[in-house]
């Protein structure tokens, strides 16, 4: 392991995070694409976002806590009160359940809101509305009444925050027909995500990480582009493997790249594929790559049973990928308990680079 | 309650019960309208019970499956809620939905069709009961209470769009409580929503007495900052005039009224409960026979010159004649086919690429 990496381990997880990225994380595929030099950080490309649909489309209005006037309780709704006024961004009160209903009714009437949680654990309150209102009235209503929402937030674990406001809800939000939900891990994945979420007629719940919004990565002519849109339900390949895949999506993409980069160095070649999409979910990304590698390691934060991670080992065993593993597909998930406060519990509760370079190598059967 | 028809129009006096108010003037007890529109409100309300009864008979022969909650005794709310709303204004309700789905245009077959699970109802037979939808009428919502925040939010809507229009939501005496119910009364008060909350209070939640429910069962001032009006809601002309009143004042931008509508179900909460355990039958016989809002209804039309005994025969017979011929056309009508279980998960042309089904061999690709 080289000196610098070895350093980055020993500083404490808030501090790395909080620093420029090393060149492991930064996707190694690039597809007509060019650097125009410059960095943006996961904040400024959501803002951005969300800055050029509300100027597109008149019917685009945000809505949540301290989204207007405090500028966003992480900053990602910045200027946006300013530019707009405060007919399209609305300060709500503190009322999960009332304004996420107040959000879908202004959905089905001729509006798209875009509804901030501040966080995905306040959303349990509205998740009612979330699902029985906007998810399947589309359905029960024989296409009757469209419901173009966006539910943001972010979702998952954050530092030192503790049980209450930890939890990863993807599997949750992932079960139900009707909804999409998205997961992006850099600016370029946040950028395009949330625009083609913003676009699309159906509800969209964005599952952001509040420890990536301050994370920079070269800015690129698609980010910088105002029609660039990513595709919902398609997975990118953040780096190119043989031995084993590696699928995830938010921050344990990271994760994955720098666990990648380790086991380069033993002469072990990790494909890492960023998921982007809980739902639909790209399984052709996982299987085409599994006929490539032979090996499947899912890695998520959020609690193990009922995870993404059960959900893709079962898809794959249903698929022809299940005669192209040579071992079982091995899940790497957050620990199966609330989220500890204590700074060294916490980390014993949530996958880190090493834990997933480690079990790579057990999955692989390499000592 | 003397008045006088005159040529076209004729003038009620609705009398002093029929109003009152909390932090507000009521409307005026004096109604005025055209013969025609009098007679269309009578012929509305028939309609309704008509409708009602054949979902009832319907589904003890077990055409109709799961829930079916009807509104036999309350026809006056959603005939009046109707006749003073204009197409642009929105309506949305819980699961006793059947006569607002009715006066907000759908066909009569529609609903009996989609209440017996047919590809030709008003839901392509993919909602049932709880879940009818009509022009600027969205249900028919399942979850008690929930309908009340997405009422405030179609107000939003309307208000955010420039429309010279109001949203009435309606809930019951039981999820008049409901915490999210306030959270609506706050953002509407507190953004001037031209929504109108409209409890329509049947005296039980289910199987609850409201006094068993609610520490505070004057529901028209559970609004507390909103003003709020008490209607007698077995008088569709009271119901009408209450509405048209709230309306002007939500569209000039004062914002949300609470309005009570005193009503009465003569069946149970919905088809699996006889509505006898918990109230007895001598109520329900005394509601009926003093109370009902066709019954009441006749006889202003009587009294004040509008028709003749025999002119609302004939619409009696009429409405029973439509409603058996549209249930007759709603049995006839066949089941969704199979393919229609993977419709509309997603709006069209933006959906999946292929869902799952009961075994993967069932996958369905679109």
């Amino acid at each position: 392991m080289s000196l610098a990496l070895k350093a980055l381990f020993k500083q404490p997880l808030a501090a790395r995070v909080a620093t420029r990225t090393p060149r492991a994380l930064v996707s190694a595929v690039r597809y007509n694409s060019t650097a125009t030099g410059e960095t943006i950080t996961v904040r400024e490309a959501l803002n951005q976002a969300i800055e050029e649909e509300m100027e597109r489309d008149e019917t685009v209005w945000l809505l949540g806590e301290e989204v207007a006037q405090y500028n966003g309780a992480y900053k990602v709704s910045k200027g946006l009160l300013d530019k707009f006024g405060p007919k399209r961004v609305v300060d709500t009160p503190i009322t999960e359940m009332g304004f996420a209903g107040l959000a879908v009714g202004a959905a089905f009437h001729g509006t798209k809101p875009i509804c901030e949680f501040m966080t995905f654990n306040f959303a349990m309150q509205a998740i009612d509305q979330i699902i029985n209102s906007g998810a399947k009235t589309h359905y029960m209503s024989g296409a009757f009444a469209k419901c173009p929402i966006v539910f943001r937030g972010p979702n998952g674990a954050a530092a030192g925050v503790a049980a209450q406001h930890s939890q990863d809800y993807a599997s949750w939000y992932g079960q139900i027909p009707g909804l999409k939900v998205v997961s992006p891990y850099d600016a370029e994945d946040a950028k395009g995500l949330m625009k083609a979420a913003i676009r699309d007629p159906n509800p969209v719940v964005v599952l952001e990480n509040e420890l990536m919004y301050g994370v920079s990565f070269p800015s690129t002519s698609e980010i910088a582009s105002k029609d660039f849109v990513a595709p919902l339900g398609k997975a990118k390949i953040a780096r190119e493997g043989t031995d084993i895949t590696i699928a995830t999506y938010s921050r344990p993409v990271g994760f994955a790249l720098e666990a990648a980069e380790l086991l380069a160095k033993e002469g072990i070649s990790a494909e890492v594929i960023n998921l982007r999409s809980i739902r639909p979910l790209d399984l052709d990304a996982i299987i085409k790559s599994i006929k490539k590698t032979n090996h499947l390691m899912t890695v998520e934060q959020g609690f193990p049973q009922f995870g993404m991670g059960s959900e893709i080992s079962a898809q794959i065993m249903e698929s022809e990928a299940f005669d192209y593993l040579d071992a079982p597909v091995c899940r790497v998930t957050g620990a199966d308990v609330p989220m500890p406060y204590a700074q060294n519990l916490e980390a014993l509760a949530l996958p880190d680079t090493e834990v997933i370079y480690k079990q790579a190598k057990r999955v692989l059967n390499i000592e | 309650m003397a008045s006088a028809a005159s040529g076209d129009t004729v003038t009620f006096d609705l009398g002093d019960s029929a109003f009152e108010g909390y932090n507000i003037d009521v409307p005026s007890t004096s109604v005025t309208m055209g013969r025609e529109e009098a007679l269309g409100m009578y012929r509305a309300m028939q309609e309704v019970r008509r409708l009602e009864m054949a979902a009832d008979s319907s589904y003890k022969h077990k055409l109709i499956r799961g829930f079916c909650h009807l509104c036999t005794g309350q026809e006056a709310v959603p005939v009046g809620v109707e006749r003073a709303l204009t197409a642009e204004d929105a309506v949305i309700t819980a699961y006793r939905c059947h006569g607002f789905t009715y006066m907000r245009g759908a066909s009569a077959m529609g609903i009996l069709a989609e209440l017996m699970g047919r590809g030709a109802g008003v839901s392509k037979g993919k909602g049932g009961s709880m879940h009818m939808y009509a022009p600027n009428f969205y249900g028919g919502n399942g979850i008690v209470g929930a309908q009340v925040p997405l009422g405030a939010g179609i107000a939003f809507a309307q208000k955010y769009n420039g429309a010279n229009a109001c949203t009435v939501a309606l809930y019951g005496d039981g999820a008049a409580n409901q915490g999210q119910v306030f959270e609506s009364y706050n953002m509407a008060k507190l953004w001037d929503l031209p929504v109108l909350f409209v409890c329509e209070n049947n005296k039980y939640g289910m199987g609850t007495a409201a006094s068993r429910a609610a520490a505070n069962t004057d529901y028209y001032t559970r609004g507390q900052y909103i003003p709020g009006i008490r209607v007698n809601g077995m008088d569709v002309l009271a119901v009408r005039q209450a509405i048209a009143y709230g309306r002007e004042y939500a569209i000039s931008g004062k914002g949300p009224l609470v309005l009570e509508m005193k009503t009465y179900r003569y069946g149970g909460h919905s088809m699996s409960d006889p509505g006898t355990t918990y109230r007895t039958r001598e109520e329900i016989q005394h509601m009926r026979s003093t109370s009902d809002p066709i019954m009441g209804y006749k006889h202003r039309l009587l009294e004040n010159g509008v028709a003749t005994e025999d002119d609302l025969k004939q619409i009696d017979k009429q409405a029973k004649k439509f409603i058996d011929e549209e249930l007759a056309k709603a049995k006839a009508a066949p089941e969704p086919k199979s393919a229609e279980l993977w419709d509309d998960v997603y709006v069209k042309g933006s959906g999946v690429p292929y869902l799952r089904g009961r075994v993967p061999e069932e996958t369905h690709y679109y």
